[in-house]
């Protein structure tokens, strides 16, 4: 890897960021751009999510990985505001986002993406990015009805929306209805649309989930350009090759705890990490079904939500 | 068969006042359902909020005309808070079912013999049209061909009606491609999705109850006004069912839709009540198979049977584009 | 399909058009004047009511029936003046306000409601205290009114579980269940009243038939827009035209008057500790307890009911395994369409046939599947009681007229408080 001669300077930093730090659960990092302590969310007798302690190094890309049913998705929703926990908190950028609302969480800086797209379908391509700005003048009811008012924001930000479109070669589907994409396209559109809010740190999950091959390698490009930019990434991922591509830092969750941290080849090493993928022999088996239900019966209550 | 009169009566109902009174109420609920996808199944009471606004400000305690409609308005927006603030937050279904409780709850307020002291009861209330009637600059009938005419008091009602209805569909048009809009149409798409772009969901959605229901509310003073009357039994649900066949006839969530939607209701429905009867006259429908009295329960299957064809085959509307309706499974 | 319509239109057209119903059908629409005389919360019959015109021409008379409810058809649009005959009245019971004649303006295709308010005359005598002046009849009272709401709670329980499990498996809202309970009460009346077959053999019948007609509803319509992949708001929506159909179809073959079954219309009462309760109505407890108590127990111990629950967690996990969602599906319109049939012969012995009657309580019926929390058959049968009690008891504070008022406040109140209802767990997001 020291033989690189041109790797990109925000893949050095992460690196450096992250050189001494332990590989441990629960690491502290250099630079953290999110802190959480003692996350804790239980359904009815199940926890699907008990995380004590867990730092996200500014400026890196940090891959969250874990077996189905690890709590990885609903950690995602409680620390974007999604979902509300037992207990627990957590700061962002230094300010505390426990207990605060969605909407407030992106505008803070902390965009994400689902897991099944959420393309608008109806709307058009165009318009899905430009939804994605922020402070826009219009979008209050009386200032909307006088198109004076915030017609020159429009244009800044139809400029804006043209150039990430071209970035992510979707600009031919401009006018196109964001429901006729393909599912890879869909995934594009979204973390563009994701971007047009400028945030510090975007958050994806599953990004790779039903893309197809042909967009693999661009979708990855795009992630890592994310870091070059300057902003922090998270995302939840199964596929181990790209986990191993573009990561600098991978947290494994199993039953709702962090088991292990590390950069990706340690981690991939690691027995607890094997162990949890394999099937924890040492903890019988009903307790891991259970969870395994309540993910599934989770992706379908997902599934039904987006049809 | 007295044709001339069928067909007179079904050229009127494309523009008298209870065909605008449906558009308005259609409109509102256009917003709601077509561009917000609310499921509001309270329209109704939004309606006789502000038809009882007005007459129990008027006839019950006696002030002016103008503060009626003020009152109206001021009932509506507090119907959509009260509707609004609980529900707003969860899922679609249960906005349904809470929208329709409310309505009927309303209306049982209005008729109930408790009140009637103030609403009249199951009478409802007459008087409190003049200060609106005073104003009417028509002075004679009119008469467009031979088959057509209005009086002055309708003719008066009319003009006012669609003076409304031109400024709400320039409100609606307005809004709806503003950023405000943008916004408004991503939450039917997907709430989580704009949420997780920064918007407040919860405020847009009741920002587009409140307009909806004040749109749906002027419907409500033209069809109080056209008669003179509020009657509890005005507001049922079945109102609310209507309005829904006119906006999907129409085109959900298409500025014109609403108006579209209620004229085609309207003609359909005064042709098929205007004909039935005159046919069972003539010995055309043998009355062992329908006699005069069931010629309205025939109109009202024949709008259920509508909706659901329309749903089936043509869920865009009569003008709408069936690509943009396929795009989503819902 | 055509088949299909084929079928349910002759079905449908043999068992109403056939029997002359269409004779003996009333005014519903156009111009009426009508009401119901209740005292003390029981309907008052055998009132004679005449109406003349402005002239005093005679436009109608009419006489009371068991519910208490009668009506005059009117020709015109008009002002009309009401007489009720006080000589008419049961004794000891007069109109409270004084106003036993009455002059109304009629609109144009509106049937007028008119109220003749109803009370214990103050010279009747120290026979027929206030209820409230004592504690013992007060106490009578409230367990009467309890066991009303228990009675209306098992009626609309039967409804509600039916509506719950349509919901849980397919996901529709549907608002055309209301007709599936006036379909059982119809069909009930016209075996009972019109081919005069006792009321219990004819209740079988009625309850066969409403889950035959469940379950060709869904095999030959619901089932095709499921192949079609008709949204569910879509579905939703289509059920309130069906709805309409359904309804407005019963009016023409059946007409707009409220029938009552040939037996058991007034039954007297048995003493039960200090409440009075006609046998009939314990009966229709038990029977509609065990179907309840049947029904849930089979969803919790047989095959058939396992792959149902099954279908309700996840269908595309259901079909996987090897159930036919779509068989299941049909099984609980089935079950659903017989359950609301049950539901609407009690609902008629209860209260009288009419086109109206499913949904006129289909609100309820809502009310209370939500407060058990949607899908849940327990929850929908806690629910029911729930609202039965609540539209009973709270006549103890608000007037009668006003009862389902408070039921539906409640259902407003629960779903703010818990919106997944008293049994119902909460979902997981995302």
């Amino acid at each position: 890897m020291a033989a690189d001669t041109n790797v990109p300077p925000g893949v050095l930093k992460a690196r450096e960021a992250l050189k001494d730090v332990p590989h441990e659960p629960g690491a502290k990092k250099k630079d953290p751009i999110l802190v959480a302590d003692k996350v804790v969310r239980r359904f009815g007798g199940l926890t699907a999510v008990q995380v004590d302690h867990i730092e996200i190094q500014r400026g890196a890309i940090t891959a969250l990985i874990g077996p189905n049913g690890a709590g990885k998705t609903t950690f995602f929703n409680l620390l974007t505001g999604f979902d509300k926990p037992n207990e627990g908190n957590w700061t962002f950028n230094g300010s505390p986002l426990g207990g605060v609302a969605p909407h407030q969480v992106a505008r803070k800086g902390m965009v994400r993406t689902f897991q099944l797209t959420k393309a608008l379908s109806r709307l058009s391509v165009i318009d899905n990015m430009r939804l994605g700005a922020t402070g826009q003048k219009g979008e209050s009811f009386w200032r909307g009805l006088v198109p004076a008012l915030w017609q020159g924001q429009e244009k800044e930000i139809t400029e804006r929306a043209d150039e990430l479109l071209v970035r992510f070669k979707l600009d031919a589907k401009r006018e196109d209805f964001a429901g006729s994409l393909s599912g890879g396209q869909r995934k594009l559109l979204e973390m563009a649309r994701a971007l047009m809010v400028q945030p510090d740190m975007v958050m994806l999950d599953e990004p790779m989930a039903g893309v197809n091959p042909a967009l693999t390698q661009s979708l990855l490009g795009h992630v890592k350009s994310l870091r070059e930019d300057g902003m922090t990434v998270l995302f939840v991922e199964h596929d181990m090759d790209m986990v191993r591509d573009i990561s600098d830092w991978v947290i494994v969750m199993g039953q709702g705890q962090v088991i292990a941290e590390g950069t990706p080849d340690t981690v991939m090493a690691d027995p607890r990490v094997i162990d949890a993928y394999l099937g924890a022999h040492h903890d019988g088996t009903a307790h891991d079904s259970a969870e395994v239900a309540a993910e599934v019966a989770a992706e379908a209550e997902g599934g039904k939500s987006d049809e | 068969m007295s044709w001339d009169i069928i067909i007179g009566v079904s050229l009127e109902s494309l523009i008298n006042a209870t065909m605008i009174a449906y558009a308005l109420a259609a409109i509102g609920l256009n917003v709601h359902f077509g561009y917000t996808g609310l499921l509001n199944f309270g329209q109704s009471a939004f309606l006789g909020i502000a038809a009882y606004g007005l007459a129990m400000t008027v006839a019950t305690f006696g002030l002016p005309f103008w503060i009626g409609i003020g009152v109206g308005l001021l009932g509506a927006v507090i119907l959509a808070l009260l509707l609004g603030i609980p529900t707003l937050r969860l899922r679609a279904d249960y906005l349904a079912i809470v929208t329709i409780a409310a309505a009927e709850i309303v209306r049982l307020l209005f008729r109930s013999v408790s009140l009637s002291k103030w609403t009249g009861g199951s009478d409802g209330l007459q008087a409190f049209s003049d200060g609106f009637y005073s104003m009417n600059p028509y002075s004679g009938a009119v008469e467009i061909g031979t088959l057509i005419s209005f009086d002055a008091r309708e003719l008066w009602i009319m003009t006012v009606g669609w003076v409304l209805v031109a400024i709400s569909l320039v409100f609606v048009f307005l809004a709806m491609r503003s950023p405000w809009g943008r916004v408004i149409k991503a939450i039917r798409e997907d709430e989580d999705a704009v949420r997780s772009l920064g918007k407040n969901v919860v405020s847009y959605k009741m920002q587009s109850l409140i307009l909806g229901g004040v749109l749906g509310s002027l419907g409500g003073y033209v069809i109080a006004l056209r008669n003179a009357a509020v009657q509890p039994d005005t507001y049922g649900t079945e109102f609310t069912f209507y309005m829904y066949t006119i906006v999907i006839l129409g085109g959900a969530a298409r500025v014109f839709g609403p108006v579209i939607g209620s004229m085609i209701f309207w003609f359909l429905l005064t042709f098929i009540n205007a004909v039935l009867p005159e046919a069972i006259d003539a010995g055309y429908i043998p009355t062992w198979f329908m006699d005069k009295t069931d010629a309205g329960a025939f109109g009202y299957i024949c709008v259920g049977l509508g909706l659901i064809l329309l749903l089936i085959f043509r869920p865009q509307g009569i003008f709408g584009d069936k690509k943009e309706v396929m795009l989503d499974g819902r | 399909m055509r088949r299909a319509v084929i079928i349910f239109t002759a079905v449908l057209g043999f068992l109403f058009t056939s029997l002359g119903f269409g004779a003996t059908s009333a005014l519903a629409e156009g111009e009426a004047l009508q009401g119901t005389l209740i005292n003390a919360g029981q309907p008052v019959a055998g009132v004679v009511i005449k109406v003349s015109d402005e002239g005093g021409t005679s436009a109608g008379e009419a006489k009371s029936g068991a519910d208490g409810k009668w009506a005059v058809p009117l020709k015109a649009a008009g002002t009309y003046k009401v007489d009720l005959d006080t000589a008419t009245l049961p004794q000891g019971v007069v109109v409270t306000t004084g106003r036993s004649s009455l002059t109304l303006t009629v609109f144009e295709g509106a049937a007028r409601n008119v109220l003749f308010p109803l009370g214990a005359s103050a010279t009747s005598g120290p026979g027929a205290p206030a209820p409230e002046d004592d504690g013992n009849s007060s106490l009578a009272r409230v367990l009467d009114l309890a066991y009303t709401g228990i009675h209306f709670g098992l009626i609309i329980a039967l409804a509600a579980l039916g509506l719950s499990l349509i919901f849980g498996t397919m996901g529709l809202t549907n608002f055309a269940h209301g007709e599936l309970i006036t379909f059982g009460a119809v069909i009930c009346l016209l075996f009972n009243v019109s081919w005069g077959m006792p009321l219990e053999i004819a209740a079988i019948v009625a309850v066969v038939l409403g889950g035959v007609f469940g379950y060709f509803q869904d095999r030959f319509f619901w089932g095709w827009l499921r192949n079609r992949r008709t949204g569910l708001i879509g579905m939703m929506i289509i059920s309130i035209g069906l709805a309409l159909i359904l309804r407005y179809i019963y009016l023409w073959v059946f007409g707009g008057t409220t029938q009552q079954y040939a037996q058991y219309v007034a039954q007297p009462g048995i003493e039960i500790g200090p409440i009075s309760v006609a046998p009939k109505n314990l009966i229709m407890d038990g029977i509609a307890i065990v179907v309840l108590i049947g029904v849930s127990l089979a969803l919790v111990m047989t095959r058939l009911g396992k792959a149902t629950r099954a279908v309700s967690t996840n269908p595309a996990l259901a079909a996987a395994s090897g159930i036919s969602v779509d068989s299941i599906i049909r099984l609980v319109w089935a079950i659903g369409g017989a359950l609301a049939a049950l539901s609407g012969v009690m609902l008629g012995v209860f209260q009288g046939v009419n086109y109206q009657m499913g949904f006129q309580i289909l609100l309820l019926v809502f009310a209370a599947v939500t407060l058990g929390g949607l899908g849940t058959a327990f929850g929908a049968l806690l629910g029911s009681l729930v609202v039965g009690l609540a539209t009973q008891l709270s006549t103890l504070w608000i007037p009668t007229e006003l009862k389902n008022v408070g039921a539906l406040v409640v259902l407003i109140v629960i779903i703010l408080v818990r919106p997944q209802g008293i049994l119902g767990r909460r979902e997981r997001i995302g």
